[in-house]
């Protein structure tokens, strides 16, 4: 658990209320009872996506991208195929789209409307994702909201917002750090984070080595 | 409709993150996606329900989002999916009023907004096993229809967004409202929320050409230019998906 120092204040603010576990608790026997749902399947599903389907399979996307020029045509051409030959299809992931971040053009991803998000390739959203703030102010202030995440971008880049109000999904492709030279798919995946292909962050440059500082 | 959920631009909601040391990074910190049991299982009900195939995307949306707007602004965000789901639940007939009734608090789901009456008199729904609800995640459900039609605008074209303040389902933010575009990307016929999340069952599903259209962002948010802590650019573009019947030639 984190420490009062760096509590995180990005999830919902109010605590669980003993009436929402209730409420949940008997709809769900409710629905049990009338052979609506399998409790085991609900088991499975929030095993699904909280164990299988996450931020992994994207870094390794990228990474791809990164080292087959070949790939990256693909996945800008027609993400969700590209996507699909690696395995990850399904639900919240229909119909991709891979945005590339350049030297001149840095992609951030909202839903203003709901949390639509490429569950395929990020699992679930984040809950600032979700949250009013993030939805609000992306799409009106987004220099504002990437200063929170500690992202400045010099003023000759634009930025480029995509709102997800359809079906298709957004899956933001950073550019590659300096200093990864030679570096193979699954050293180059390990750099890659969830924010950053968000597009709220960049991907960094390797760390430096404590003992040259 | 132009409901609480309609968040892009709104203002006064404060930071998404908060301050934190210079020197800590933001990137991917420990953080759970479920809070709380009720949650996962929030979650799961939902999806698992859903996979009953008694409604769609957009009926789900929609329950959710025709919510009072103070209330959909004091909900925690499992909290409005429980809210759909319920309401769906009375709407579809998978659920009596009077089972609703007997669930606790159930006084804090306003069934009467309720957009269908239709009793469900199918054939005996089967809930899907583990197995067959992990296919069916795999599977996904797209939307882009196997329709050949000419898109109206070519990309390059202007155009302009209608303002779509009908009191039903719709997927054109109020933010765009007679806003002035460009088309970026033509993306195929794909299914039309606004007609989809009031389907019935006799009704064919409609499709519409799906765009994808650029905005100045400086264009849509003039004044938040000014008012920003940062310096907005003016150069930035904001890409919103929208169909067809929103847009007009500029």
């Amino acid at each position: 658990m984190s420490n009062s120092e760096d509590h995180d204040h990005d999830h919902d603010h109010t605590a669980p209320p003993p009436e929402l576990e209730l409420r949940v608790k008997a709809l769900e026997s409710l629905l049990v009872e009338k052979g609506l749902v399998n409790p085991e399947t609900l088991n499975e599903i929030i095993d699904t996506y909280e164990h299988r389907v996450g931020p992994r399979n994207g870094a390794q996307v990228v990474a791809k991208a990164w080292t087959n020029a070949k790939f990256r045509q693909s996945l800008l051409a027609d993400a969700t195929d590209a996507v699909a030959s690696l395995g990850f299809m399904g639900r919240q992931g229909e119909h991709l789209k891979v945005v590339e971040n350049s030297a001149s053009v840095h992609n951030l991803v909202v839903c203003t409307l709901c949390s639509c998000y490429p569950w395929t390739v990020l699992g679930l959203p984040p809950a600032w994702y979700k949250s009013a703030p993030y939805r609000s102010r992306a799409v009106s202030e987004p220099r504002a909201v990437l200063a929170e995440f500690g992202t400045q971008l010099a003023d000759t880049t634009r930025v480029q917002v995509w709102d997800s109000t359809a079906e298709l999904r957004y899956l933001v492709l950073p550019q590659r750090p300096a200093g990864t030279e030679g570096w193979s798919e699954a050293q180059l995946a390990a750099l890659v984070t969830r924010n950053a292909m968000i597009g709220v962050e960049v991907v960094n440059p390797p760390e430096t080595n404590e003992a040259s500082r | 409709m132009i409901g609480a959920h309609d968040l892009g631009g709104k203002q006064g909601f404060g930071r998404v993150l908060p301050v934190r040391k210079p020197d800590t990074s933001a990137s991917d910190r420990h953080e759970p996606l479920f809070h709380a049991e009720w949650e996962r299982r929030a979650f799961a009900l939902t999806l698992a329900t859903g996979m009953l195939g008694q409604w769609n995307i957009d009926e789900s949306r929609h329950a959710r989002e025709s919510q009072d707007p103070q209330r959909y602004l004091d909900n925690s965000y499992y909290e409005t999916w429980l809210v759909g789901l319920q309401k769906l639940l009375h709407a579809k007939g998978l659920l009596e009023p009077e089972e609703l009734e007997s669930l606790p608090f159930a006084a804090s789901v306003d069934i009467s907004t309720s957009l269908s009456t239709l009793r469900h008199n199918g054939p005996v729904i089967e809930p899907p096993s583990p197995a067959k609800a992990n296919e069916l995640l795999a599977k996904g459900g797209p939307t882009r229809l196997p329709d050949s039609r000419q898109p109206k605008y070519a990309v390059g074209t202007a155009v302009q967004v209608l303002p779509m303040t009908h009191v039903g389902h719709t997927r054109a933010p109020q933010y765009v409202h007679d806003a002035k575009g460009i088309i970026h990307a033509i993306n195929g016929v794909h299914i039309y929320p606004d007609a989809n999340a009031h389907r019935r069952d006799e009704d064919a599903v409609v499709g519409e050409i799906l765009y994808t259209v650029s905005f100045a962002r400086v264009a849509l948010f003039p004044s938040h230019a000014l008012q920003a802590s940062v310096k907005e650019c003016n150069e930035d573009r904001i890409f919103v998906d929208l169909w067809e019947p929103y847009l007009i030639h500029d």
